[in-house]
């Protein structure tokens, strides 16, 4: 069966001091070669600490950045232009911060109404039959629909956002922190309703956060990355049970749980970007560190079953 | 609109500038049909007629032209110049400035590098120039200042639409199919409106000032038609014999130029959401108290906070951020405060130091004893006396708790030196040990270091370090790790245990996370609604929670490790807390509410187990 | 920093050429035969032809501009047919008294409108803010020609305290302290637009510095009141007031023209103007590439101060 998003060698850079002509000072490589795919239905949880190229992976997935190499595919279909709208048939976003992905200018109507008029050309009763029953689907109730985004909490922001998401009817969902900025007992509600939409429309996730705990509790498959590369993957209930990279076990030591002592309290930082190591960017904090490590790139390889890990000593369960 | 026009004139002197320039408008508008001399009928013999003369209200000039007439033609003259220059000037500029930032990258960079070469002008030599060119005349005066002003106006929009372009709902509407075209006029310009009307509104009275000056020096309007400037400017030569011929003009170029000033500064205020919150204030040395009479003293504690009452008064709302809270912090004990955002955690501990932002922030109740000494109402040399040298604070965002233009080994120097006359070699080489004491590398080389040079878990450990300069009893901590990495968090939270152990130190933990809260805190507190719900020690709190909130919060939290599976949400939104509901503010959302929940205040039972509950989970 | 201020000198360059380019386009839109513009409709044949020649006029425009560029580069501007001296030499006689006007302008509005500004946050909505409020708004809507031949009506015409024109007296003029009475005047006329615009931004950027967290964290630090306005906030201040101090030195220079036609001080602004009405283009033009130049020198002043306090630029 083909899977619902496949990437190859994903690759993006960025420019450091663009200049007016010549080559820029510098050069960054936010996302390196990165491969994976989610099969339809699933959701594929994706971890990492700030700046490791969560949402820079996230944007080339939809389109609104492009790639510097690699391709994607949605459905075995090769999406190889950056066009936002070529994407939004199939794959759409939902943004982390709710109240700033919504124009304050606009009202909830116009805003949901865009997708459906721009990438399906719909109108007249059709339109306002879509948009009942989309709203029906994120449990807001038809009156907020002449209302603008300031006048809406978080959450139901929230609800907004993911019912325009819905309105493009994509395959895929790219969720961008979606419950970050959200009080804690309004997240639940939210994820919650993910859940239940994705069992209704078949959708398939792509969720993206810094919250252990919460990827834990929503992915079937989790992905962690660390300074741009994809440095483990495997199973929900297995990643930070049983972490087969020693970054993955910091992350998983780090995370405050009840009913366990602090832990995980290791020094060290990420790597300058400018400045990239030779070997594995985690050598300098890793207390399995060999010579090895630090000469060469560790790749992506299974650990054991369905357990992925970059890592030239993977740790055993 | 009307909210608008409420808010304009809320502001009287937006008031008052509207009135004084709507009134010149209209009379400048009725000129032609209100009975006047003809403005260009010249009678020698009647040369400088002082004002009051007869048949001439105002005078005459140096050619016995009526100066009434002519000051009416000429503020007709001078006022729709002015409006042109600034409207053209607006528009083009605005153009210009919305192009180049929403396509950002080359067209930007060329656009941006032209108008930084017209700015390289001292702004009038390039209107001078262009009036050389194009010959001295009104339409000409007019086209120069429209244009020297373009660039101001150009990269004043250009800077508020690239903030505009990089939020997320313009990546939005292109995954709804939106194309570049549809984008900038649908998302991007109603959103740049208001700042051009505000831009304009307030250099229109600036333009008109520019055009009289043109005409003033006589590359304006050409004789015999006269506006201000020029009128002026004839006036000159007879300033000492007749002041009166430049007083007249001089006076409405001044009124035209005040009213559009206050008229515009108005239409600023009511425009710009910030400054229409009140926001724009100033906060004060130390919060602002209102207190009745303090609740006489219960019994002991190293900090004692007794039914405090903090509330932030924003025009005719109030909002009772905290609602008598109390609590209590012993010698070396780490209390943690627990509760989502905006429950008032940050706000009771702020209160402590009378650091609330005041205005808007009023004290209006309660006791907060430090050893015995009552803190609100102290006088400010009191405080400041104690601020980081009994009590210290780390704040949730080491990025902007520091100040970003000074080293942080001075930052540190200071901290000590406000409350011990060292001197500075001394207070240097203490620095340097705090900073190691926070195990930062290098400490000597890092204290050269500018907050902005450092990375986030650094930063924290720098405001830790700040907190220590002067050892004191206790540690006031807001939320120190919710901006880091968990990695990092795992880290400081070590440091913070370790240090609080090795010198005894009290702590008052903020956070919403009951993780970290189990790992470091003796006892917890919980807020909701600005109210502590429950309080107790941590283990018995979080193993068999009494308040229904905290049920359900650590029932809808994931925790790790508990694998793949639904979360038990709680319904609804927490409380606007400057609307809360009578009786418990939790009600709306609980499942067990009943009729005695809603009717009046519930009290906080218990002793070493608190809970602010009718019918709790568990007998405490 | 020196790395910064080589970096800021070299990018000056192509600004300087911007600026002249853009005073030649401008000039060479003149309408009809410039050669009879720079020379005036007076002017004898063989005086044009030669001017034709010197100045490559029948040449393409590229290559006037170089030409003209060229001798711009070794200090020839040409000649002022009004005049009849070369125009560098009466530029640069007229721009030292336009530096002095200008300047004491500019230093009073800076360090008055700083001082207002910081003294209006502080106290906001206090007695102090209001008056100075007032005073700011009356300060920036008062035409600044007007407010000159009021102050020579009050200063110089009824109280006889002050002189009302000119740089010098005629008669047993010269010295510093004849120079101050002359430039008294003038100079506050000139400064108090400029010292308005100046207060109300320091005033806005102060109350938005005060309400920063590393304000707070000051306060929380036990940092007296007083040092925190003065150290902490007008430090961070300066950061948002020095730029507007680089583009109001601009408007304190444009404003001098007035000043200077009011006060008869024999400044370049003054020159420019009768240039203009005489059209004695070449005038014109070299004075307004040679204060173009000098501003442009002024800003990099400007920013070199601006990464001085802000360790956050140079990076
Ligand atoms: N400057 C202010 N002006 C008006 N209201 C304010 C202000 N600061 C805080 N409040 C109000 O006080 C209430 C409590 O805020 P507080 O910052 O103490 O919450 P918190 O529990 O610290 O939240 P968080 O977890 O987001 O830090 C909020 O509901 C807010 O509306
Ligand atoms: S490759 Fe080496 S340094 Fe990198 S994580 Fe594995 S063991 Fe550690
Ligand atoms: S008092 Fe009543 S409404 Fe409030 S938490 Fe207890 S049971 Fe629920
Ligand atoms: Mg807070």
């Amino acid at each position: 069966m083909t899977p619902a998003l496949k990437t190859t060698d994903l690759t993006r850079s960025f420019d450091i001091g663009k200049r007016l002509f010549g080559p820029p000072r510098a050069r960054v490589h936010a996302v390196n070669p990165m491969s994976f795919e989610v099969p339809t239905g699933e959701t594929l949880g994706i971890v990492g600490e700030s700046g490791c190229g969560k949402s820079t992976l996230a944007r080339m997935l939809v389109g609104l950045l492009p790639p510097t190499s690699g391709q994607i595919e949605i459905e075995g279909r090769a999406l190889d232009r950056a066009d936002p709208a070529a994407f939004g048939r199939l794959i759409q976003y939902v943004f982390q911060d709710p109240v700033s992905s919504l124009n304050p200018r606009k009202t909830i109507r116009q805003i949901i109404e865009a997708p459906l008029r721009n990438l399906h050309g719909m109108h007249g009763p059709a339109l306002d039959a879509r948009i009942a029953e989309l709203f029906d689907a994120v449990n807001l109730r038809p009156e907020f629909l002449s209302r603008y985004p300031h006048e809406f909490s978080g959450g139901q922001a929230q609800r907004i956002g993911i019912a325009r998401a819905l309105a493009a009817s994509p395959r895929i969902l790219i969720l961008d922190e979606p419950v970050s900025a959200l009080d804690v007992s309004v997240q639940a509600q939210v994820l919650n309703l993910l859940a239940e939409l994705k069992v209704k429309l078949n959708l398939t996730y792509l969720f993206i956060s810094h919250d252990l705990a919460v990827v834990e509790a929503v992915s079937d498959r989790i992905a962690v990355l660390y300074f741009g590369s994809l440095v483990e993957s495997g199973p929900a209930e297995k990643v930070f049970a049983t972490p087969r990279h020693p970054y993955t076990k910091l992350l998983a030591d780090s995370a405050p749980v009840v009913g366990r002592p602090l832990g995980g309290a290791q020094s060290g930082e990420l790597p300058d970007p400018l400045n990239p190591p030779l070997g594995c960017a985690f050598a300098t904090r890793c207390p399995r560190a060999s010579d090895l490590c630090k000469r060469a790139i560790p790749e992506l390889r299974v650990v054991e079953g369905d357990q992925f890990a970059a890592c030239h000593h993977p740790l055993a369960p | 609109m009307s909210l608008f026009l409420r808010l304009l004139f809320r502001n009287k002197l937006a008031g008052f500038g509207a009135v004084v320039l709507g009134l010149i408008v209209v009379l400048a508008l009725l000129t032609p049909i209100l009975p006047l001399h003809p403005p260009n009928e010249t009678n020698t013999a009647n040369r400088f007629l002082r004002p009051l003369s007869d048949g001439h209200l105002l005078g005459t000039d140096h050619l016995g032209r009526d100066l009434l007439s002519r000051l009416m033609w000429g503020t007709r003259l001078s006022l729709a110049v002015g409006f042109a220059a600034a409207l053209v000037a607006g528009l083009l500029g605005a153009t210009i400035g919305v192009i180049a930032g929403y396509f950002g990258g080359r067209t930007d960079n060329v656009t941006m590098r032209g108008i930084d070469m017209l700015m390289a002008f001292p702004y009038i030599l390039l209107a001078l120039a262009i009036v050389a060119v194009l010959g001295p005349g009104l339409f000409n005066a007019l086209v120069a200042v429209a244009v020297v002003n373009i660039p101001f106006f150009a990269r004043n929009i250009r800077g508020v639409t690239v903030g505009i372009a990089h939020r997320e709902f313009i990546d939005a509407a292109r995954l709804a199919g939106m194309g570049n075209t549809r984008i900038l006029l649908t998302e991007v310009v109603p959103n740049i409106v208001p700042v051009v009307v505000i831009a304009m509104s307030t250099t229109i009275g600036w333009m008109i000032l520019e055009t009289a000056g043109l005409s003033f020096l006589g590359l304006g309007s050409q004789p015999p038609q006269a506006d201000l400037g020029s009128m002026l400017g004839e006036a000159r030569a007879a300033l000492i014999t007749a002041p009166h011929t430049s007083i007249v003009p001089g006076v409405m170029i001044l009124l035209i130029v005040m009213s559009v000033n206050l008229l515009g500064d108005g239409i600023r205020d009511a425009l710009d959401p910030r400054l229409r919150s009140g926001a724009l204030s100033r906060p004060m040395a130390a919060t602002r108290v209102k207190r009745a009479e303090a609740p006489a003293p219960k019994g002991d504690g190293l900090l004692r906070i007794d039914a405090l009452e903090t509330q932030f008064h924003v025009g005719p709302r109030i909002y009772r951020a905290v609602n008598r809270v109390s609590l209590q912090l012993d010698p070396g004990e780490c209390l943690g405060l627990i509760g989502e955002s905006g429950s008032g955690k940050s706000v009771t501990a702020l209160s402590v130091m009378g650091l609330v932002a005041s205005p808007p922030g009023v004290i209006t109740g309660g006791a907060i004893r430090l050893n015995g000494q009552d803190l609100i109402g102290a006088p400010y040399e009191l405080l400041r006396s104690l601020r980081g040298r009994k009590v210290a604070y780390i704040f949730q965002d080491p990025l902007s708790t520091l100040h970003p233009l000074y080293r942080i080994g001075d930052q540190l120097i200071e901290a000590i030196r406000v409350h011990e006359p060292v001197s500075h070699a001394e207070a240097h080489r203490r620095a340097i040990k705090l900073l190691e004491d926070v195990r930062i590398p290098n400490a000597a080389q890092r204290a050269r270091a500018y907050p902005h040079e450092m990375s986030g878990g650094m930063r924290q450990r720098v405001g830790i370090a700040m907190a220590l300069a002067n050892d004191p009893e206790i540690i006031i901590a807001d939320e120190p790790t919710t901006a880091l990495d968990v990695t990092v968090q795992a880290q400081i939270l070590a440091l913070l245990d370790d240090l609080r152990r090795s010198r005894g130190l009290a702590i008052l933990f903020i956070t919403h996370d009951f993780g970290v809260v189990a790992q470091l805190c003796d006892r917890v507190a919980v807020m909701y609604g600005g109210r502590i719900v429950e309080a107790g020690p941590t283990p018995k709190v979080l193993a068999a929670p009494a308040h229904p909130y905290t049920k359900r919060l650590i029932a809808c939290v994931p925790e790790l490790g508990a694998g793949r599976r639904a979360l038990a949400a709680i319904p609804g939104l927490p409380p606007a807390v400057d609307d809360l509901p009578p009786g418990c503010a939790f009600a709306p959302r609980c499942e067990k509410a009943r009729d005695s929940c809603r009717a009046g205040e519930i009290a906080l039972d218990g002793d070493a187990r608190q809970v602010r509950c009718l019918f709790p989970e568990v007998t405490p | 920093m020196g790395g910064y201020i080589l970096k800021r000198l070299i990018s000056a360059i192509p600004v300087l050429l911007g600026i002249t380019v853009i005073v030649f386009l401008i000039m060479a839109m003149i309408p009809g035969d410039p050669a009879t513009a720079i020379l005036g409709s007076y002017a004898t044949p063989e005086n044009v032809e030669r001017l034709n020649r010197q100045l490559g006029l029948d040449e393409p425009l590229w290559k006037q501009y170089f030409i003209w560029l060229g001798n711009l580069l070794q200090g020839d501007f040409g000649r002022s047919f009004a005049l009849n001296r070369p125009v560098l030499d009466e530029i640069l006689d007229r721009f030292s008294a336009t530096l002095i006007l200008a300047g004491t302008a500019f230093v009073l509005c800076a360090v008055l409108g700083v001082a207002a500004g910081v003294i209006s946050a502080a106290r906001q909505y206090g007695l102090a803010d209001k008056a100075i409020t007032f005073v700011v708004i009356l300060g920036i809507s008062v035409p600044s020609f007007f407010l000159g031949m009021m102050m020579i009506l009050l200063f110089a015409v009824q109280l006889r305290w002050l002189p009302a024109s000119g740089m010098y007296s005629i008669w047993g003029g010269g010295g510093l302290v004849d120079l101050i009475r002359h430039l008294t005047m003038p100079a506050l006329a000139l400064a108090v637009v400029a010292t308005g615009v100046v207060a109300r931004l320091s005033r806005g950027a102060m109350l938005e510095v005060l309400r920063q967290d590393f304000i707070r964290t000051a306060r929380a630090k036990g940092v007296h009141e007083r040092r925190v306005i003065r150290g902490h906030a007008l430090r961070a201040a300066m950061v948002s007031i020095i730029p507007v101090l680089g583009i109001q030195a601009g408007f304190v220079l444009s404003g001098a023209v007035y000043i200077e036609m009011v006060f008869q001080w024999p400044g370049v602004g003054r020159m420019l103007v009768d240039a203009i009405l005489k059209r004695d283009i070449l005038l014109v033009q070299g004075g307004v590439v040679f204060v173009a130049a000098c501003y442009v020198g002024f800003n990099i002043v400007v920013d070199v101060a601006q990464a001085w306090l802000d360790p956050r630029i140079k990076t």
